[in-house]
C-alpha cells in the first residue's frame, strides 16, 4: 500500500497527462469557452472552503473560509453558466 | 457516509470534469460536456454536505456541518453574484469576466489553504506546509494578477505597458522577497510570517502584469488561468481531496497549452511578452508616414468590389466587436453568398482579446463555425480571393511582423491579406492598432480605405449591395 502522500503525487502525475492529451483536442474555435469552462472546473475548490468552514475553530478561521466560499461560488457557479451561454451560441447555428 | 463511498463519489466528480474538456474538441459535444462538469461539480458540492471530517481519519463526524447556517448564506451571496454577472455579460467582455472569475477562484484556493494551515498549527507535514506555501504564492499573484487585468480590459485603467524607472529591479526584490518569505514560513512558521508572505504575494501580481501592454493580455489570462489550476491542485494535496488535486491539475494543463498557442500565434517568447516592456527601445515616432496619401473608396465603390468577386475572405478585429457590426457583417456574407460568391472568415489566433475570442463573438451573430477558419488554412487561399476585407483589424496583417526586424509585432504569423487581389480596409482613422505600429499595407496600391464606424460604413455597403 502506498503512502498517501506518494498516492495524491500519483493522481497528480496522471492528471498532468491526462489534461494535456485531453486539452490538446480542444478545437480552437472554442479556445474561449475552454478556458472559461476550465475556470469553473476549478471553481470545485468550493468544497475545499465548505471542508475548512466546518472546521474552522475561531473567527478568524471562519471569516476566511467564509469569504472563500463567497469567492468559489462566483467562480463555480458563473463559469458554468457563461460558457453555457457561449456553447448555446455555437450550438444554434446549426441548421 | 463511508469515506470509500465518499472518494468513490469524488472520482466520479473527477471524471465528469474529464468529459466536460472532452466535450470540448467539438461544437456539436461542447455544450453537453459543460453540462456534464456542472453536473459533476455539483454533485461534489452537494455530497460534502452530507460527509466531511477532521483529517487523521479518525474523528470523521456526520450532520450538520458546523456553521451550516453562515456556510449556506455564503453560497447564497455568491450565486446572487455570479449567476448575473454571467447572465447579463456581453460577449465583447468576456475577457474581463473571465480574468475576474479566475481571480476569485484562486483568492479562495489561497484563503483555503491559509485556513487549513493555521487550523494544522504545528502539527502540518512539512510536504503540507510546502504546499501551503507554494498555495498562497501562486494563488495571491493570480488573484491580484486578475484584478489588474481586470482593470486593464475595462479600460478603468491605460492598456499601455506600465513602467517605472528601475521596474525590474524592484520585481526581481519582490520576487526574491516572496521566496525568502517562503522560506521562513516553512523554517519557523506562524502567522507573521504567513501575513507577510500574502502580502508580498498580491504585491507581485500586480508589479508583474502592469508592465504588460493591452496586446499581449490573452496570454496572461491564459498563463493565470493555469497558475489558479496548479493553486487548487496544491491546496487539494493540503486537504488531502484527490478531486480537487484532479481538477486543479486540468486546469493547470489547459491555461499551460492556451499560453503556449497564444505565444507561438505571437511569435514570441513568453518570457518576452512578460518582460518585454523593461528591455524595449521606444519605436521610432513614425511621423514621415502620416503625410503619404492612401486611396480611399465610397461604400459603393467597396460594394461593386465586392459584388464582381468570386472569393471573398472577411478578416475581423477587435474593432469590429467594438463597433458591435457582427450582425451586419453577417448580412453581408449572406447577400455574398446568396449571389453565389464564396466567403470565408479568416480568424487570427490573437483577433480579439482573449484565446478563441472573435469566434465566440461571430458565433454570436449566428456565423456557422464551418466559415471560421484558422490562419494556417485560410492563408494559402489569399492567393485566389478576390477581396480581402479587414474590419477593425490592424496588426494581425500588419507586413512589419516579417520586414521590419526590430518592430513589437516583429515575427508575428500573420494574415496575408497581401496576396489577395484586392484589400479593403474599414478603420475608423489612420490611427495604428492595439501594438501602436504603422502598417505599410494601408498605402498600397491595391489597397482601398473606407473610414467611419465598422457598422455604419458596413451598413452603407449592405444597402448599396442590394442596390446592385
Amino acid at each position: 500500500m502506498m503512502s498517501n502522500g506518494l498516492a495524491l503525487l500519483s493522481i497528480f502525475t496522471l492528471s498532468v497527462f491526462v489534461g494535456f492529451e485531453v486539452v490538446s483536442k480542444v478545437s480552437s474555435t472554442l479556445h474561449t469557452p475552454l478556458m472559461s469552462g476550465a475556470n469553473a472546473i476549478h471553481g470545485v475548490i468550493l468544497v475545499g472552503a465548505i471542508v475548512v468552514a466546518d472546521h474552522a475553530s475561531n473567527n478568524v478561521e471562519l471569516s476566511l473560509a467564509l469569504v472563500a466560499i463567497v469567492l468559489a461560488t462566483i467562480n463555480m457557479v458563473g463559469g458554468f453558466v457563461v460558457t453555457d451561454r457561449m456553447l448555446e451560441m455555437f450550438k444554434a447555428k446549426k441548421k | 457516509m463511508s469515506r470509500n463511498l465518499y472518494d468513490l463519489i469524488g472520482l466520479a466528480a473527477a471524471v465528469c470534469f474529464i468529459l466536460a474538456l472532452k466535450g470540448l474538441s467539438h461544437p456539436k459535444t461542447a455544450r453537453r460536456g459543460n453540462l456534464i462538469g456542472a453536473f459533476g461539480a455539483a454533485v461534489a458540492t452537494i455530497l460534502v454536505f452530507f460527509f466531511t471530517g477532521n483529517k487523521g481519519e479518525t474523528e470523521w463526524h456526520t450532520l450538520p456541518l458546523h456553521h451550516l447556517g453562515l456556510i449556506i448564506i455564503a453560497l447564497l451571496i455568491g450565486l446572487l453574484v455570479g449567476v448575473p454577472a454571467a447572465r447579463k455579460v456581453q460577449m465583447t467582455q468576456m475577457p474581463q469576466l473571465v480574468a475576474l472569475f479566475n481571480g476569485v477562484g484562486g483568492g479562495a484556493a489561497a484563503l483555503v489553504a491559509i485556513v487549513e494551515y493555521l487550523k494544522l498549527g504545528k502539527g502540518a507535514s512539512s510536504a503540507a506546509v510546502i504546499a501551503t506555501v507554494f498555495t498562497v504564492i501562486v494563488g495571491s499573484v493570480s488573484f491580484s494578477g486578475s484584478c489588474i487585468t481586470f482593470a486593464k480590459l475595462q479600460e478603468l485603467m491605460t492598456t499601455r505597458p506600465v513602467v517605472f524607472p528601475g521596474g525590474r529591479f524592484v520585481i526581481a526584490a519582490n520576487l526574491a522577497g516572496v521566496l525568502a518569505a517562503g522560506g521562513w514560513v516553512i523554517h519557523s512558521g506562524g502567522n507573521t510570517s504567513l501575513s507577510v508572505l500574502g502580502g508580498l504575494s498580491l504585491l507581485f501580481g500586480i508589479l508583474f502584469v502592469l508592465p504588460v501592454g493591452g496586446a499581449d493580455v490573452p496570454i496572461v489570462i491564459s498563463l493565470l488561468n493555469a497558475f489558479t489550476g496548479l493553486t487548487v491542485a496544491a491546496s487539494g494535496y493540503v486537504l488531502q481531496t484527490t478531486l480537487l488535486i484532479v481538477a486543479g491539475t486540468l486546469v493547470g494543463a489547459s491555461g499551460t497549452i492556451l499560453t503556449r498557442k497564444m505565444a507561438e500565434a505571437m511569435g514570441r517568447s513568453l518570457f518576452k511578452t512578460l518582460f518585454g516592456a523593461f528591455t524595449a527601445k521606444p519605436t521610432a515616432a513614425a511621423g514621415e508616414a502620416e503625410t503619404r496619401s492612401v486611396k480611399s473608396g465610397s461604400p459603393e465603390d467597396i460594394a461593386i468590389l465586392l459584388n464582381y468577386a468570386r472569393r471573398v475572405v472577411i478578416v475581423p478585429g477587435f474593432g469590429l466587436a467594438v463597433a458591435q457590426a457582427q450582425h451586419t457583417v453577417r448580412e453581408l456574407a449572406d447577400i455574398l453568398a446568396a449571389k453565389g460568391i464564396d466567403v470565408a472568415y479568416g480568424i487570427h489566433a490573437v483577433a480579439g482579446r482573449m484565446p478563441g475570442h472573435m469566434n465566440v463573438l461571430l458565433a454570436e451573430a449566428n456565423v456557422p463555425y464551418e466559415q471560421l477558419q484558422e490562419m494556417d488554412e485560410i492563408n494559402p487561399t489569399f492567393a485566389q480571393t478576390d477581396v480581402a476585407l479587414v474590419i477593425g483589424a490592424n496588426d494581425v496583417v500588419n507586413p512589419a511582423a516579417k520586414n521590419t526586424p526590430g518592430c513589437p509585432i516583429y515575427g508575428m504569423p500573420i494574415l496575408e491579406v497581401a496576396d489577395a487581389a484586392n484589400v479593403v480596409f474599414l478603420k475608423r482613422s489612420m490611427r495604428p492598432g492595439f501594438a501602436g505600429i504603422e502598417n505599410e499595407l494601408l498605402y498600397d496600391p491595391k489597397t482601398t480605405l473606407l473610414f467611419g464606424d465598422a457598422k455604419d460604413t458596413l451598413t452603407k455597403v449592405v444597402s448599396a449591395l442590394k442596390n446592385l
